[in-house]
């Protein structure tokens, strides 16, 4: 018998992944890949890539835009998109508050939540039976028990106590009309993992992933950027009274609604020195960074029960 | 192999133990003493421990991940965690110990390569360990750590460690478990953390390997047997249409090697229609490689043109392997409605798909006694043996020989649930 050596964890990682993609690409008639320009859709980007060419992507891509996102991870989205040849759909959550079906609190409520309407009407008006996602089990207690191939009602609604059982490597996207799957290929990685992963395929990254100069408040313990330029022009999240604008030297572990989203201070300006710092960080990406999550214990489980991804 | 190091590899592992015999503490101690747990989860848990009136951190909520299990203090559905020591990436399936147990530890065992069982120290082996025992050995689980937790409670006592050791020996040997499986014993406190990543003072009689060293030296999936070449195809790559002239012909077909190897000017077959080819090129996304082994997903492309679709298997000419039209399995039920041996089911098997129906069934196997029992119908939690007619023909290989392709999933098509997992004999 002759001594056989396993896959390395990032090989065996993208094989899974590249796996689960063509299971969806086999298995669905109308699925979508969600992308935002964030390093999680970027690494299946890449998954794609190699699960794929010299195909076209079985699904085109699609993000759901609050109107509050960083002009550069947009910019980067968009230029990927092109650079791929791959078709690319943008549903917008202002789109939804216009035809009243989200309704703000005030206007400085944060959008975040309201993806999910936007999602399931987009999902209703193309059809969709799938939806890839980048989320990992690592990033929150209420995904540890997602599956790969979550299965949502015709609400979009998740029912943790009532789950698909999933064995082996046999997925099961089978839904019926109207109903829909969510496919997370990157479901086994951990932040660490997509680090190595974006350093070893050199996957280039927007900008605010690396350390930059920029504009913060201190607001509940965490960073909060001010005065940041959406692609309108606009400036969001305005300094409130009494606090002081600091200007440091910080980076994203992870991108997404400007309110929602804080950095953390790193001088790390390129993947190396991130992983580095990732090996050695005493926070979650999650805790430090997700300024959502932290109202309750509970939080993301809550908002993935009404759709949220 | 170019892109791979011995270094570096991945290892699935699930843990299986009664109510409160120490399965989340000891994820929770594996996951902390790795330093994988972080400052701001630790501050989570610990304001949690502290509101529950608990003295000391409880690492058990780390893996109690939704909410209704934090109010009632149970785990409800198997949850994945993730560790990396630096030479391995570990993913943990934690199956809780409540009564839909079968189901939750055959969905963990279905994906892992070892499996810690865990054993009070002052209960000794009971009825639930050998139900365990006997789930991991079923679901084909290679390397079996038998961990004799809560030593602290009988005072790091040898001889009561040494009579559990005898006792589970025993009765793997009656089941016929201790010569088919690689298995291990080992004490410990998971709640002191002593013999997991730390080895304390308590126990100076054993000087046999830690967890962690177990773990870290345990085979990773498929390095061990003889498995053969297994490539169901997932996808066919025919990008006709594109503009590059180039790929006018390029016929590329997807999928994940499920076992064995394969290199570039290998004779194949492809099944179920037995057309015969040679392997012309493999690729890796744009990697172009001279062969590739099992668990890589690549594109094979084939010397002839041959009509091939998702659902077919491509296997090395002259292999011992053809499509069946009946299959007999060891079934475990997961759905709360009965299996009805009247209806027509959807079965799964790699990545093809046939209808099925119920030829007989056995008999059910009582997970605690070990009993067989004449039977007719089959309830959520059942395990039972059973024969299936297939309206299409499936290639698959015992259970025993290859997990991936002696395996299935039974599904109900009018609420497309996965109600049944399958092992073929
Ligand atoms: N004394 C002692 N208590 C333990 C040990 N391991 C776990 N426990 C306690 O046993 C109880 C149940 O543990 P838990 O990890 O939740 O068990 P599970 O139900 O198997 O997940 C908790 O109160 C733990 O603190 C141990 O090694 N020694
Ligand atoms: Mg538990």
């Amino acid at each position: 018998m002759t001594i056989k050596q396993p896959l390395s964890h990032l090989d065996w990682l993208e094989s899974e992944a590249i796996y689960i993609l063509r299971e969806v690409a086999g298995q669905c008639s109308n699925p979508v890949l969600l992308f935002s320009g964030g390093k999680d859709s970027l690494c299946i980007l890449r998954l794609a890539e190699k699960a794929f060419r010299p195909g076209k992507f079985p699904f085109p891509l699609m993000h759901i835009d609050t109107g509050h996102n960083y002009k550069e991870v947009i910019a980067f989205r968009d230029q990927r998109a092109a650079e791929l040849g791959e078709r690319l759909i943008v549903r917008s959550v202002e789109d939804s508050m216009k035809r009243g079906t989200v309704v703000l609190k005030s206007a400085d409520e944060s959008r975040n939540k309201h993806q999910s309407v936007t999602l399931l009407e987009a999902i209703e008006e193309f059809g969709f039976d799938c939806c890839i996602g980048g989320a990992r089990r690592d990033e929150e207690k209420a995904r540890a028990k997602e599956r790969i191939m979550s299965f949502r009602d015709e609400f979009g609604q998740w029912d943790p106590k009532n789950q698909r059982p999933e064995l082996w490597n046999l997925y099961n996207a089978r839904s019926h009309k109207g109903e829909n799957i969510r496919a997370f290929p990157i479901s086994n990685w951990t932040e660490m993992d997509v680090w190595q992963y974006i350093e070893r395929e050199n996957l280039a990254l927007p900008s605010i992933y690396f350390a930059h100069q920029r504009d913060v408040v201190m607001r509940g313990g965490s960073i909060v950027p001010v005065n940041v330029p959406l692609v309108s022009g606009e400036l969001t999240n305005p300094v409130k009274a009494g606090e002081e604008i600091i200007n440091m030297q910080v980076r994203f572990r992870t991108v997404g609604d400007i309110s929602c989203t804080a950095p953390v201070i790193s001088d790390a300006d390129n993947v190396s020195k991130i992983v580095l710092e990732t090996a050695t960080s005493t926070i979650t990406e999650r805790g430090a960074t997700r300024l959502d999550d932290q109202t309750s214990d509970a939080s993301m489980e809550q908002r993935k029960k009404e759709g949220y991804f | 192999m170019s892109n791979t190091t011995h270094n570096d590899s991945l290892l699935r592992f699930m843990t299986c133990g009664s109510v409160d015999d120490g399965k989340s503490t000891l994820i929770g101690r594996l996951l902390f003493d790795t330093k994988t747990i972080l400052a701001d989860t630790l501050t989570q848990i610990s304001n949690t421990s502290k509101k529950r009136g608990m003295e000391a951190v409880d690492l058990s909520l780390l893996t109690d991940g939704l909410q209704a299990e934090r109010e009632q203090g149970i785990t409800i559905d198997v949850a994945y965690r993730y560790f990396s020591t630096g030479t391995r990436k570990y993913i943990i399936a934690d199956a809780p110990g409540h009564e839909q147990y079968t189901r939750n530890m055959v969905t963990a065992a279905s994906t892992a390569n070892l499996a810690i069982i865990l054993i009070d120290a002052r209960r000794g082996v009971l009825t639930q360990t050998r139900r365990h025992s006997y789930l991991a050995h079923l679901v084909g689980i290679q390397h079996i750590v038998v961990a004799v937790n809560k030593m602290d409670l009988v005072n790091y006592d040898q001889a009561a460690y040494d009579k559990i050791c005898a006792d589970y020996l025993t009765f793997a040997n009656e089941i016929g478990f201790a010569q088919a499986r690689d298995i291990k014993f080992l004490p410990m406190s998971a709640l002191a953390g002593d013999m997991l990543v730390d080895r304390l003072e308590n126990m100076p009689w054993y000087t046999g390997e830690t967890l962690l060293e177990i773990l870290e030296s345990a085979p990773a999936a498929h390095t061990e047997g003889n498995e053969e070449f297994r490539f169901p195809v997932q996808f066919v790559c025919r990008p006709h249409a594109s503009a590059d002239a180039d790929l006018h012909d390029f016929r590329g077909f997807m999928g994940r090697i499920e076992s064995g190897n394969i290199a570039v000017g290998d004779a194949v077959t492809v099944l179920p229609n037995g057309y015969q080819s040679k392997v012309k090129a493999i690729q890796l996304g744009e990697a172009q490689l001279q062969s590739a082994q099992t668990e890589q997903s690549v594109t094979l492309l084939l010397e002839d043109e041959i009509d091939t679709s998702r659902g077919d298997m491509i296997v090395k000419t002259g292999s011992n392997i053809a499509p069946v039209k009946q299959i007999e399995a060891f079934v475990c039920w997961l759905s709360e409605t009965p299996l009805s041996p009247a209806r027509t089911y959807v079965i799964r098997h790699t990545s093809r798909e046939s209808k099925a129906k119920v030829g007989a069934i056995a008999y059910k196997v009582d997970v605690n006694t070990l009993e067989q029992q004449a039977t007719t119908d089959l309830k959520m939690n059942d395990i039972a043996r059973i024969t299936f007619k297939l309206a299409q023909p499936l290639m698959v290989d015992s259970y025993n020989t290859n997990r991936a392709t002696g395996a299935f999933i039974v599904i109900d098509e009018s609420t497309n649930n996965t109600v049944g997992a399958g092992m073929i004999v």
